[in-house]
């Protein structure tokens, strides 16, 4: 496909999707609380979308993992967040 | 269009989805074992869902004209029992010779612990005992990267793994290269939120690698979407792509897969 042609499929998509990413930190500011680790990864995906060059996808997925390596003893649960917790509480 | 749905919980699924799929094209499905969405208290609960699997769930999929296929195992989410998972791995041999199972699956990890790491090391040695194909589940999100790089660095350990045999589910563009690089097949599966989008399962198609590599729609109880696989192939019409390019990706890759299973016929 021509850029005019990726431009022409998904450009209003994008553009939908970025609205609502402000909208969401524009709500998230209006509201009283601490801070919170799945915000500052989520800052840090977005830094990467400002960057150039390929594979921000794969960039803003490595925003959000866990970069530790070895197996942790024991489950703190059955669910993920979406975002790594450098410090967990327990 | 046809296409086959390597992993759906059809379990969890009504009848109209049944009908849905085999008006979009399905040609056949394939069901992994996996989480009720609750802890089963026993092993005998896991009987019990192995003999839906095997029994019941081909003749509601017969119903519709569509083949039913699945692959057994206790799975990660549940895996944190060690206790229990020998004694759901145990039930599994009797199972392995119905008309239907088709390997070990989904195994893999969920939060990456030093237990699940043990079972799953359990489930490859079963199914290497057993000459089974094996379908691997990776972690959600924050724990997929790591999770991913633990369960390549298992499979590759085990001698008698053959990675052609082996498919390694969920992959998204931060470990798609990990899975193929290491010989592995990769299975992309389209959620509306926490996997991948149609949009972006294409561009990984399109980026990584055509040959081993599949789609799925993993529906399950949650919010998911048993027809993300041909809504992805209207995508990629919308892309250009030519019908048998798409045909190559939806049809002919996982039918060469799981043919590698004899009883895998349709």
């Amino acid at each position: 496909m021509t850029r005019q042609e990726i431009l022409d499929l998904y450009f209003m998509d994008a553009r939908a999707k970025a609205i609502d990413l402000a909208a969401f930190l524009d709500r998230v500011e209006r509201a009283d609380g601490p801070a919170d680790f799945r915000l500052d990864a989520l800052r840090t995906a977005l830094d990467e979308l400002q960057k150039n060059g390929p594979e921000r996808a794969r960039r803003v997925l490595l925003a959000f993992s866990d970069p530790t390596t070895e197996p942790i003893a024991k489950a703190p649960g059955k669910g993920a967040c979406g975002a790594f917790n450098p410090q967990p509480s327990t | 269009m046809r296409y086959i749905e390597p992993h759906a919980h059809m379990v969890s699924r009504v009848t109209d989805d049944y009908v849905a799929m085999v008006t979009a094209g399905c040609a056949a499905v394939c069901e992994p074992a996996f989480w009720a969405g609750f802890d089963r208290s026993s092993a005998q609960g896991f009987f019990d869902y192995f003999s839906q699997l095997t029994e019941h769930e081909p003749k509601r999929a017969a119903k519709f004209g569509l083949p039913h296929f699945t692959w057994l195992c206790i799975n990660p989410k549940e895996a944190e029992d060690v206790a229990l998972a020998d004694d759901v791995i145990a039930l599994i041999p009797q199972f392995l010779t119905k008309a239907n199972v088709l390997g070990i699956g989904e195994i893999g990890l969920n939060k990456n612990t030093r237990n699940e790491l043990a079972v799953l090391e359990k489930h490859i040695a079963l199914a290497v005992e057993h000459d089974q194909l094996i379908l691997v589940h990776t972690p959600h999100l924050e724990d997929k990267l790591k999770g991913t790089r633990l369960i390549v660095d298992l499979l590759k350990g085990h001698s008698g793994v053959k990675p052609g045999r082996v498919i390694i589910d969920h992959v998204e563009e931060h470990t798609v290269e990990i899975v193929l690089n290491a010989g592995f097949w990769a299975g992309v599966t389209l959620y509306p939120e926490s996997k991948c989008t149609p949009a972006r399962a294409i561009d990984i198609f399109e980026n990584f690698g055509r040959e081993n590599i599949w789609l799925n729609c993993a529906c399950d109880w949650g919010v998911s979407d048993p027809l993300a696989v041909p809504k992805t192939a209207l995508e990629m019409r919308k892309r250009g792509h030519s019908a048998e390019t798409i045909d190559a990706l939806i049809y002919q890759n996982p039918l060469r897969f799981l043919s590698q299973c004899a009883k895998f016929k349709l």
